[in-house]
């Protein structure tokens, strides 16, 4: 089967600024997939050059299979839903929906039926006659994506879609994003710097840093098998261990990886498993469901997850911890 | 630590009289902002809007045929005087002029506009607005007998047709009835084109502005959308550049119909409103008429900006 949008070798280059660096990329037909990265770290720079605002410097993008190389935005069936949802102000909710169909010279009367039904997907029906600006920024994140699909796109591209969104928001946003794309079998490409938003919504994710991908895999894989420290750091704040740490457990001189709901903590002298340490609680952050620990280790420093039911030892106080030694994951460099 | 734990959780105030104003102000900023408008309003409202309405006045007042004495009586006698052919004549040639250098100066001026404002920077941006500013700063005079130096017939303008053989070109220009005449100097064509120079930086400024603020990601989704360069610029850019253009044409045309300096220096010797205005205040002592003339903008001004909100020039906005 053809990808729907595959990279090879593609860079971009900005004077001496390698936003993009020999990037390679595949994206299944069908698929949501998420591009995740600190800001600066080329992945909306990627987004841009698969919907043709901007030109590799070097390197293939395909759609379906064909080369886009050369071809101007208008021309390609993809359609993106901007960061600041780029509504136009002069034009009300409806007209800002149909504007591709307009275009295409579509008669009133199809494209307002069309306008009407996108508006009934994103559930901002009756919304017709209103100006973007009177809207919330919640409604006008709706009628971007609308605008978007209303053409029924090969692949859809969001740029950080929830980002301007308050979290309760988002978390609605998140689901029906999933949702709508289930239901109109598009391919979704979006971009955000919230690893949670992509491990949560993404099929899979693509881990960028420094114009580079570190890493592509499913959630889970990025997850738990981190194959760098940027990734294992980034994604899900994973404690990472230096090749002495490790070689004092596992008896192998090698960086490793280890997630803090993996790591045990205990008032010290008590219960009692596999390796066992005794660190002190540097500083205690209460976050709802869990504390968040930070320990430290004759020197290292170790974060901890813990639920926020267990009795825990103040800061400042001697604590024991343990971990299944399988829980931690040997990675291929300390980079 | 010391200074602090010395200092209460209230500072001690200034005191005099500036700090019991500062005080005041802070509890009642409405009241500073009413003393500061206080002199403009004054000036505008007393003193403006004021002697524009005894002008108005004038207007329904007339003069009298045989004595050449004002009577201060209200009639509508002048403003039929207005409908007579040789002053309908200047109203039109007044109106048909400002229209023409109105929709010159737009199509002139939005590309240097759209430069200024969308590729423009640094340097370039810094001679952008020395171009535009530094014609302002010359005296305007200077500038319209400088304009009769190039346009006249031993003038530069001519040299370089000559010099490029296409004299006839502008001879036939210049045989076209009305716009024609002896020579660019003494033709509606020449009056046309100072104008035009004299009220470029008017249309341009605003045109200018009104494209910074269109986002450029709003380009990006029209493109997106399918919108070729052409659609996106007549759907998306020339909308939302709109309300800078009808505010420049503003300037453009109301500064052609009141102006008489320029149709006087550089053009034949047909009368445009400004003309009018002045020789019936002056020479001709007709108060009254010179006030209805003025009238004339004044309602064409209104009934545009009128129209133009109608088509929703302003919905940008």
């Amino acid at each position: 089967m053809t990808a729907a949008v595959s990279l090879q070798q593609v860079s971009r280059h900005f004077g001496l600024v390698k936003a993009m660096d020999a990037v390679d990329l595949e994206v299944a037909a069908g698929e949501f997939f998420a591009m995740l990265g600190p800001s600066g770290s080329g992945k909306t720079t990627c987004l841009r050059l698969i919907a043709g605002f901007e030109q590799p410097t070097a390197g293939q993008i395909r759609i379906f299979g064909e080369a886009v190389e050369g071809v101007p935005p208008y021309r390609r069936n993809v359609n993106t839903v901007f960061q600041d949802y780029a509504l136009f102000p002069h034009m009300n909710v409806r007209d800002n929906v149909a504007f591709s169909l307009m275009l295409r010279k579509l008669p009133k009367a199809a494209r307002h039926r069309a306008a009407e039904e996108a508006l009934e997907m994103v559930r901002l029906s009756g919304y017709g006659d209103r100006r973007p600006g009177q809207l919330s920024g919640g409604q006008r994140q709706r009628v971007a994506l609308a605008r978007a699909i209303v053409n029924k796109p090969k692949v859809l591209l969001l740029d950080e879609p929830l980002g301007a969104l308050d979290l309760k928001l988002r978390e609605s946003m998140q689901d029906e994003l999933k949702a709508l794309q289930k239901s109109l079998g598009i391919t979704f490409i979006f971009v955000t710097h919230d690893q949670g938003e992509a491990l949560s919504m993404a099929d899979r994710v693509a881990v960028f840093n420094d114009g580079r991908v570190q890493q592509i895999g499913t959630p889970e894989e990025i997850y738990r098998r981190p194959q760098s420290r940027f990734v294992a750091d980034f994604v899900g704040s994973s404690n990472v261990l230096d090749p002495e740490f490790v070689y004092w457990i596992l008896g192998e001189k090698r960086w490793a990886s280890l997630r803090p709901e993996a790591i045990h903590v205990m008032a010290a002298g008590s219960g009692n498993s596999l390796s066992r340490m005794t660190g002190t609680i540097v500083s205690k952050s209460y976050l709802g469901p869990v504390v968040r620990l930070l320990i430290d280790l004759n020197g290292t420093k170790l974060h901890a997850s813990v639920p926020s039911t267990e009795q825990l030892p103040g800061e400042g106080e001697k604590v024991t911890l343990g971990f299944a030694k399988d829980a931690l994951h040997i990675m291929e460099s300390g980079a | 630590m010391s200074m602090t734990a010395d200092a209460g959780a209230i500072l001690p105030g200034r005191g005099g009289v500036f700090g019991a104003l500062s005080d005041l102000f802070w509890r009642k900023p409405k009241l500073l902002v009413f003393l500061m408008i206080l002199p403009a309003v004054l000036w505008l409202g007393i003193v403006y809007v004021g002697s524009l309405l005894a002008l108005l006045l004038q207007s329904f007042f007339s003069i009298d045929d045989f004595s050449g004495l004002i009577v201060h009586e209200f009639t509508l006698k002048t403003y039929a005087e207005l409908f007579r052919a040789q002053n309908l004549d200047i109203i039109i040639r007044t109106v048909a002029m400002a229209t023409a250098v109105t929709i010159a100066s737009a199509i002139v001026a939005f590309p240097i506009a759209y430069w200024a404002a969308r590729y423009a920077r640094g340097h370039w941006k810094a001679v952008f607005y020395l171009g535009i500013m530094l014609p302002l700063w010359a005296s305007y005079l200077v500038k319209i007998y400088a304009w009769k130096l190039i346009l006249a017939r031993e003038g530069i303008l001519n040299w370089i047709f000559e010099q490029l053989h296409i004299t006839f070109l502008l001879d036939w220009w210049l045989a076209l009835p009305v716009i024609g005449g002896n020579s660019l100097s003494i033709s509606y064509t020449g009056t046309f084109l100072v104008f035009l120079y004299v009220w470029m930086p008017y249309m341009i400024l605003p045109i200018q502005a009104a494209i910074e603020r269109v986002p450029v990601n709003l380009l990006d989704a029209s493109a997106d959308l399918g919108a070729t360069p052409r659609q996106t610029f007549w759907k998306v850019i020339f909308p939302l550049a709109l309300p800078g253009i009808i505010a420049g044409s503003i300037f453009t045309f109301s500064l052609t119909l009141g102006d008489y300096i320029i149709p006087q220096i550089v053009g034949n010797s047909q009368f445009f409103i400004g003309q009018a205005v002045y020789a019936h205040q002056g020479t001709a002592g007709n108060i009254p008429l010179a006030a209805a003339f003025t009238v004339v903008p004044i309602l064409i001004m209104g009934f545009y900006l009128w129209g133009a909100r109608h088509a929703g020039a302003f919905d940008a906005l």
